[in-house]
């Protein structure tokens, strides 16, 4: 008996899946929104992050104060380094200007991002023993810019200084560069990735933006199908069936799943062929993680349904709680940025786990084992959520 | 007359139904039976809770007090059964614009699980009885209203019901579209034998259809009876009911008229005609003399048999118009709460 129930309402569920689907599907205009979307979604996040091409020509007011010392000039040779460093890179375009003010005024019009200012007594400084000062300004209205700035010609006055001190020693001591370079600066660091290959800020963010366009289209497409049904009046066709009523949930959310899917494989797709994203682990892992994710978030979106009196208070009701979620689950930033107040809600989104699984398998290649916390995370929640809501959904729709 | 073998055999039981929303009684306390394959008719203005009954009945709508019987199933603990039993034909279309007449027929008799091929045969009979056979493979989206309500109530029948529900099931339909639906009402009704519950805010539309007729008023069923009872019930009461034309029609005539003791209501139809409702032995008499006295010049007379609207207004104490007019006066927002809780 129990057996045949199940069965019924796994079959009963596949039609209203079918039926949804067959809607879906002649709807041309949604059609050609459902596969926009994520193009667009693509396209933006794709390329408004800066990646390390998009650093280029900054312009820099430069002014040099330095008046030279005992027929030396060291700060014409710093700015020689300086050119050549440039000329490789192009990171920097040079302006020179009179003095601090006008750095202020460049700023100001947007001629410059920043600058940079030669102290005066630099030479002689240098010449007598003492310590050189090279001042950056920065942008503080532009926190990000003036941070890149700050950070870009901090690694260039060092490595500069680095090369002087080099050559300072081994002329004071007589030594094999080599061996100066080891005094100046004791410490060869080097970085290596835990695997192998080239990687971009866009394979930190594919994974969790694919999680979150699954999750946010059945989050969305349920309570706005349900309530859209209920407001034209088929629900009560459904209803009025000697049908379990769980198989209209589940029914909806396998169709609503399907749609969800489709833009994934898109992203998938468009993120392989734009960006280069390559995919380390079992791809068959990364669909059972979505749909994982999809049963993990369900039930809010049908207790949310059930509340919503029609399809507008339910769609308004997703995008409120989609909101947040997009920003606190480390699809775009990392959590570990956040203050820990933030990260402990961070920690109560289920987004947060398959975007942090999605990203493990498909950029680390991890497999099932290595990501069993967050499995049994998701699986949990879908469980606390779905025993919620069938009784609120039942209750709800007997009103 | 039809023939009815199981004539004493109730099939529908119902309770002290009840059904409140917050502090809004919709169904106060009703209490009626149906018999199989009966046609009975839950008569009232919008807002008198037609509907809510029918929803509670149909198992979409659990009750806040009482209980009902559908085949001897409660409709609350046994819903699922009552389920297989009904079908329900509402006020709003249930059917997918987008899919086409067959496949909104499939998708529904697949809740049903009936099996392929009967599901199959069923459809084209259910198509053909409708003259739809024709368009069987076009989207529904593209139908007329008459269209569109024939395979609602068609899509209803698919489970062949013991018990059929009709919400308004001519509401917004042309007169040739209505009459077609009536007839095919009665069709089921005598060769299925099918039992049918429906409601309507049109006198003649019970009148002509229904067996049995509950007034609903309020939430509350203010009389039940067979319509000729009822009509009769109020010629017993000694009402007369006269259609008058009278070529000098004045204000200061119906005055007249309206001041006489056994006069209850006048009612102006149009520049030359009067509809008096009057009672007692003596009224004829009485209207005409004072007419004839004051002058008043007949050109013709009618003595009109009740009809379920002077029922109506004889029980309610007013027309089932006034009623529905009344409605709008309430402010809009109060409006809209009231008829989403009574759907």
């Amino acid at each position: 008996m129990i057996n045949m129930g199940a069965k019924n309402m796994i079959s009963h569920s596949f039609r209203i899946a079918w039926k949804d689907l067959m809607e879906l599907f002649r709807n041309r205009m949604g059609l050609v929104l459902l596969i926009l979307m994520p193009i667009f979604m693509m396209g933006m996040v794709g390329f408004i992050y800066p990646s390390e091409t998009s650093l280029n020509n900054i312009p820099i007011a430069l002014v040099n104060e330095d008046k030279g010392f005992g027929g030396y000039n060291l700060s014409s040779t710093f700015i020689l380094t300086l050119n050549t460093i440039n000329e490789n890179t192009s990171m920097l375009t040079l302006t020179n200007t009179l003095n601090l003010d006008e750095i202020r005024e460049m700023i100001q019009t947007g001629d410059a991002e920043g600058g940079i200012i030669i102290s005066n007594e630099f030479t002689q400084n240098i010449i007598s023993g003492k310590q050189g000062t090279i001042t950056i300004v920065t942008d503080q209205s532009n926190p990000q810019m003036s941070a890149m700035i700050q950070a870009v010609m901090s690694q260039v006055f060092e490595e500069m200084g680095t090369t002087l001190a080099q050559q300072n020693v081994a002329n004071q001591l007589g030594m094999d560069p080599s061996n100066a370079l080891a005094i100046v600066k004791p410490y060869n660091i080097q970085t290596e990735g835990s695997i192998e290959g080239e990687f971009s800020y866009f394979d930190f963010i594919a994974p969790g933006i694919m999680a979150m366009t699954v999750m946010m289209s059945v989050m969305t497409g349920l309570p706005a199908a349900i309530s859209q049904e209920r407001e034209v009046g088929t629900l009560d066709g459904m209803m009025v069936a000697p049908i379990n009523r769980f198989s209209v949930i589940l029914g909806k959310t396998i169709a609503q799943m399907a749609r969800g899917i489709l833009q994934g494989v898109l992203i998938l797709a468009l993120s392989m062929i734009l960006f280069g994203v390559t995919i380390h682990g079992n791809i068959l892992l990364v669909f059972a993680l979505l749909l994982l994710g999809v049963f993990s978030f369900v039930g809010l979106g049908v207790v949310l349904t059930s509340f919503a009196k029609d399809q507008e208070t339910a769609v308004m009701m997703m995008t409120t709680i989609m909101f947040p979620m997009m920003f606190l689950s480390g699809v775009f930033f990392p959590i570990e940025q956040m203050p820990p107040f933030m990260q402990g809600i961070s920690k109560l989104l289920p987004l947060t786990y398959v975007a942090d699984s999605l990203r493990k398998v498909m950029v680390l290649g991890a497999d099932i084992p290595a990501i069993a916390p967050e499995l049994s995370i998701l699986i949990v929640f879908g469980i606390i959520m779905t025993v919620i809501a069938v009784p609120v959904f039942k209750r709800a729709m007997t009103r | 007359m039809k023939v009815k073998s199981l004539e004493n055999e109730v099939m529908i039981q119902v309770n002290n139904l009840t059904k409140k929303f917050n502090e809004f009684t919709a169904v106060d306390h009703i209490s009626f039976d149906v018999k199989k394959s009966e046609i009975f008719g839950l008569l009232g203005p919008n807002g008198a809770g037609k509907t809510t009954t029918i929803r509670m009945l149909s198992t979409l709508s659990r009750p806040t007090e009482g209980t009902a019987a559908i085949g001897g199933y409660d409709i609350v603990k046994r819903d699922n059964k009552v389920r297989q039993l009904i079908g329900l034909v509402s006020e709003k279309m249930i059917m997918y614009d987008r899919l086409t007449a067959k496949e909104n027929l499939r998708f529904f008799g697949k809740l049903y699980n009936i099996p392929k091929v009967t599901l199959h045969q069923r459809i084209n009979e259910l198509l053909e009885l409708v003259q739809l056979t024709k368009w069987k493979d076009s989207k529904v989206g593209t139908f007329s209203t008459g269209m569109k309500q024939r395979m609602n109530v068609v899509r209803a029948l698919l489970n062949l019901p013991e018990v059929l529900f009709l919400d308004e099931p001519t509401l917004g339909l042309d007169p040739q579209s209505t009459v077609e639906v009536r007839e095919f009402i009665k069709k089921i009704n005598q060769e299925n034998k099918t039992t049918i519950i429906l409601t309507t805010h049109m006198m003649n539309e019970a009148d002509i259809l229904c067996d049995r007729i509950g007034i609903i008023d309020h939430g509350k069923i203010a009389a039940l009876d067979m319509p000729t009872n009822l009509k009769n019930s109020i010629s017993g009461a000694n009402t007369t009911i006269l259609i008058l034309e009278i070529a000098n029609l004045t204000p200061d005539l119906i005055a007249t008229v309206r001041g006489l003791k056994c006069v209850e209501t006048v009612s102006q139809e149009n520049t030359s005609h009067i509809k008096i409702h009057a009672h007692g032995e003596e009224a004829f008499d009485s209207i005409i003399d004072s007419i004839r006295g004051r002058k008043g010049n007949i050109v013709s007379m009618q003595n009109i048999q009740p009809t379920l609207e002077d029922v109506f207004l004889h029980i309610t104490g007013r027309a089932i118009r006034d009623k529905a007019d009344n409605k709008i006066s309430i402010p809009t927002h109060r409006r809209f709460r009231q008829q989403r809780r009574v759907r």
